[in-house]
């Protein structure tokens, strides 16, 4: 019988609405889970997407045409029903529900079970038949703390650097993580310092309505003594090049999922590294597909291999999916992705 | 443990050598006598045997966590760390408790000897009461990997920073693996016996690279030459009557080489002489392939001594009559070591040659040569140098022949570990056999972190199997692989071995099949022979 979604060489298609979802080459039709480059991609004739994702898309992709939808609005194509359910990445991050003759799919997208709030809706658990769910974090040695704790431990950081008169930069994805920072340390400062990728993020989230505390954009102009004691977002392409040289004495830390692990927090060559992940870690992940009900999974990007056997172990029809979504595998890379 | 956790994880959120100083200082300052010693003993790569095997605590680890053992692995594969896949994956601690660090070493000494039940109940009950940076140490000290990037010489800083010692008499203290169940911080560090310490050897003088044009030393006359010896670095003591053997790693080997016994009755008592463990017949060095059976073997075999003996060949000499000779020039120690090597006319004790030259230039050819005399190049030694301690720059150098050199094709690419878990970073080349590839090298260092990110994309993209961790690719790119060493094996597939093979640069000019072949890197060891 054929699938409702298929996994095809363009990316994930539904072959009766002629739709794909997160294609990751030109296509026609395509339905994008939330703005990050390896979902969103340049040269699709129509682009639908979740209100809140519809500013940054065009930031990053320019003019295109593109048709939006609320969480829980619904359309129907060729007698398949499409909606948006919250993920809880980033702002604008939807999973896609398909439901087709009785039989309802959910591609997860890239989704996070405890979102900060403030800057996206909670994930929803959507009941389904069959879930595609990513994998970035599915090893059981990834779990997350409390954001609390993590933000009490970069404001301590910050309290330190402050006292010895240096700038604390934190490196985070200019999309989601640097607004979840800014929103998790408000208060800890009048006013954020920002590196141009971010502040444009910041710009094109405040247009559609987010509500973010304050930052300046860091400029030719500013100088290294303005930004004594105060925190700086920057994304991580900042660390170590020479927009940063000039800026001392600095202390800077990584914010990510992958700093749990001590070889990647060395290898980024940072002063420190925050946990904190716009991802599932392993039980929120196992948490989800247990409540969607789903008796089959498909499994995308990250370590699918091991996460697919680990629920065929638990007796679900389980399969590894080969995707483009950049960072396979779960490496590192610089993408905006794995944050 | 809280206390030894703090100075772990200070030390491993910096790489700035004066802030890691500094918080030794500030860790010995506070610690007990008995958490010192502990402490110098573990950075000096001296801990007590494993108690537990690994494989019982990957067990109770999945157990805790309550995971299948197939899933523990593979995670343990992307972590690359044991101790810390296992911190990671338990529960979050329930109790809470601090005991010292000297508590738990003696507890991890005494647990060898428990039973299975025994070991796994302190284990496990040791996990639930530390939280999980606690958790990581603790597993460290069990698996008995730790390192932590503290080098001899950061402790000695810091411990003289503490005690106000200067720096060369107590890395002289701390030679030769002080056991903290025999001695104490006081006997050890502040008032040691000299007669209890007859076996102590002195810190090592190690050579830095010449990477410059040789003949920015300056004046010839000012320089002494010699062979760079392919064998393991020794340091032969007679004292008290008797002779000790030491290698780099800072371990007696004396009972390894029984060709030593006797010469405790030909050299004058209280001499230190510095040199190489060499293997040696019929008047020529023998392949490093070959010393190595030596190297594991804690008492050789009768056929063995007799195929593969060895010798020190001696370079320097450290103490004579008792007295430390570290701070006379080199031209004198030299003298010195002439003479007693000479007088003591052992086949056992040779002296390395000094090679006479007038220019630079007479070298140059000699040091292309050096492979065929079965050696690594040169030493150039300045003639008034010091005997130093550790690696350091200016009087000593080493002057190695160039590698040998293949251009091969990778055909597997493995997850690294630790540092580059996440990233195909460990790879398998291949040669030519006729219309085959024949794997001859694995290699993992020589890539910056852009290239490997690089290579790491083309083998994901260009995955045509994969088992576990490892990934069999298409063979489309080419490498330049430098290694030290060929020898036949006929452990290995390709019939040779290689030493040392690390990544020279990769090849994007070479198509697959401008690789070298087997053939021509058979050769090498012809011509070698
Ligand atoms: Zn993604
Ligand atoms: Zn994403």
């Amino acid at each position: 019988m054929a699938q409702l979604i298929e996994f095809s060489n363009k990316g994930l298609y539904v072959p009766p609405a002629d739709i794909y979802i997160d294609p990751w080459k030109p296509v026609n039709k395509a339905i994008i889970t939330h703005a990050h480059a390896d979902h969103s991609r340049y040269g699709m004739n129509h682009y639908l997407a979740h209100e809140d994702s519809a500013n940054v898309m065009r930031l990053r992709l320019g003019d295109i045409h593109l048709s939006t939808l609320k969480y829980g609005e619904s359309f129907v194509q060729n007698g398949v029903k499409f909606s948006l359910h919250p993920a809880g990445h980033i702002p604008g991050s939807a999973q896609v529900r398909v439901a087709y003759k009785g039989e309802v799919w959910v591609a997860g997208g890239d989704y996070n079970t405890e979102p900060d709030v403030r800057i996206c809706a909670p994930f929803e658990y959507v009941p389904c038949h069959t879930f595609i769910t990513e994998s970035t974090f599915a090893l059981p040695v990834f779990k997350w703390q409390k954001p609390e704790t993590v933000f009490t431990a970069i404001k301590n950081h910050h309290a330190q650097n402050k006292a010895a008169g240096k700038i604390t930069f934190l490196f985070a994805y200019s999309l989601g993580k640097a607004q979840r920072i800014m929103a998790g340390l408000s208060g800890e400062t009048d006013v954020f310092h920002t590196h141009g990728a971010v502040h444009n993020v910041n710009e094109a989230l405040r247009k559609q309505g987010l509500d973010l505390p304050p930052d300046i954009r860091i400029t030719r102009d500013t100088k290294p003594a303005d930004l004594s004691g105060k925190i700086v977002i920057a994304p991580p392409s900042a660390a170590g090049s020479t927009w940063i040289k000039r800026f001392k004495p600095r202390s800077t830390a990584f914010v990510s999922g992958w700093m749990r692990l001590r070889g990647t927090r060395r290898r980024r060559n940072v002063d420190n590294g925050f946990i904190l992940s716009d991802h599932a870690d392993w039980d929120g992940l196992n948490k989800a597909v247990q409540a969607t009900g789903a008796e089959r999974l498909f499994v995308t990007h990250g370590y699918t291999g091991v996460y697919a056997q680990y629920w065929r172990d638990r007796g679900l029809d389980a399969r590894e999916v080969v995707t483009d979504y950049t960072g396979d595998e779960g490496s590192e890379s610089e993408n905006e992705e794995k944050a | 443990m809280k206390h030894f956790t703090r100075l772990f994880t200070q030390l491993d959120a910096t790489t700035k050598t004066n802030e890691r100083i500094e918080a030794l200082r500030i860790y010995f300052d506070s610690a007990s006598p008995s958490d010192k010693i502990w402490t110098i003993a573990l950075f000096s790569g001296n801990r007590p045997k494993k108690p537990v095997n690994s494989k019982q605590l990957r067990q109770w680890a999945a157990e805790l966590a309550q995971l299948p053992l197939w899933l523990f692995e593979e995670t343990y594969h992307v972590v690359g760390d044991l101790a810390e896949t296992m911190s990671l994956i338990v529960p979050e601690n329930t109790a809470k408790n601090d005991v010292s660090l000297s508590t738990v070493m003696c507890e991890l000494v005494e647990l060898r000897s428990k039973s299975d039940d025994e070991k796994r109940h302190y284990v496990t009950k040791r996990w639930s009461e530390f939280n999980s940076n606690e958790r990581f140490v603790f597993n460290k000290l069990l698996t008995g990997g730790f390192r932590m990037g503290v080098s001899r010489k950061l402790t000695v800083k810091g411990l003289s920073l503490h005690t106000g010692i200067d720096e060369n008499t107590l890395s002289h203290r701390l030679m030769g693996n002080p056991d903290p169940l025999t001695t104490t911080f006081e006997k050890l560090i502040l008032s040691p016996d000299d007669d209890e310490n007859l076996s102590r050897p002195y810190p090592f003088y190690l050579a830095y690279p010449l990477e410059e044009e040789i003949g920015l030393l300056g004046k010839p006359a000012d320089w002494s030459a010699e062979y760079k010896w392919d064998g393991i670095r020794g340091q032969m003591i007679a004292r008290g009557g008797r002779i000790y053997l030491w290698s780099r790693g800072e371990e007696l080997v004396t009972d390894r080489y029984p060709e030593f016994e006797g010469l405790e009755n030909l050299l004058p008592e209280g001499v230190v002489i510095d040199g190489e463990i060499l293997a040696f017949a019929a008047g020529k060095p023998l392949d490093f392939a070959k010393l190595q059976k030596r190297i594991g073997r804690k008492k050789a075999g009768k056929k063995l001594l007799k195929e593969v003996p060895v010798v020190l060949m001696c370079y320097d000499i450290l103490e004579y009559e008792g007295r430390d000779l570290r701070s006379e020039p080199f031209a004198v120690r030299r003298k010195l070591l002439e003479k007693i090597v000479t007088d003591c006319d052992s086949s056992q004790l040779l002296l390395s040659p000094v090679i006479p030259f007038e220019a630079w230039s007479e070298l140059k050819p000699l040091r292309e040569n050096a492979r065929t005399l079965k050696t690594e190049g040169l030493m150039i030694k300045h003639q008034n140098g010091v005997y130093k301690t550790g690696r350091k720059r200016g009087e000593w150098w080493k002057w190695k022949a160039d590698p040998y050199t293949a251009d091969a094709v990778m055909i597997y690419a493995q997850r690294g570990h630790g540092r580059r878990a996440n990233l195909y970073s460990d790879y398998t080349f291949a040669v030519w056999k006729g219309d085959d590839l024949v794997p001859f090298a694995k290699a993992y260092s020589g890539l910056t972190d852009k290239e490997m990110k690089q290579v790491d994309r083309f083998v994901k993209q260009n995955t045509l199997e994969k088992f576990g961790p490892v990934r069999s690719v298409n063979p489309e790119m080419v490498f330049e692989i430098a290694f030290e060493g060929i020898v036949e094996s006929n452990r290995h597939k390709s019939g040779i071995a290689v030493r040392f093979p690390r990544i020279k640069r990769i090849r994007h000019d070479k198509e697959p099949k401008e690789a070298d072949t087997l053939e021509r890197l058979k050769n090498l060891i012809r011509v070698k022979a």
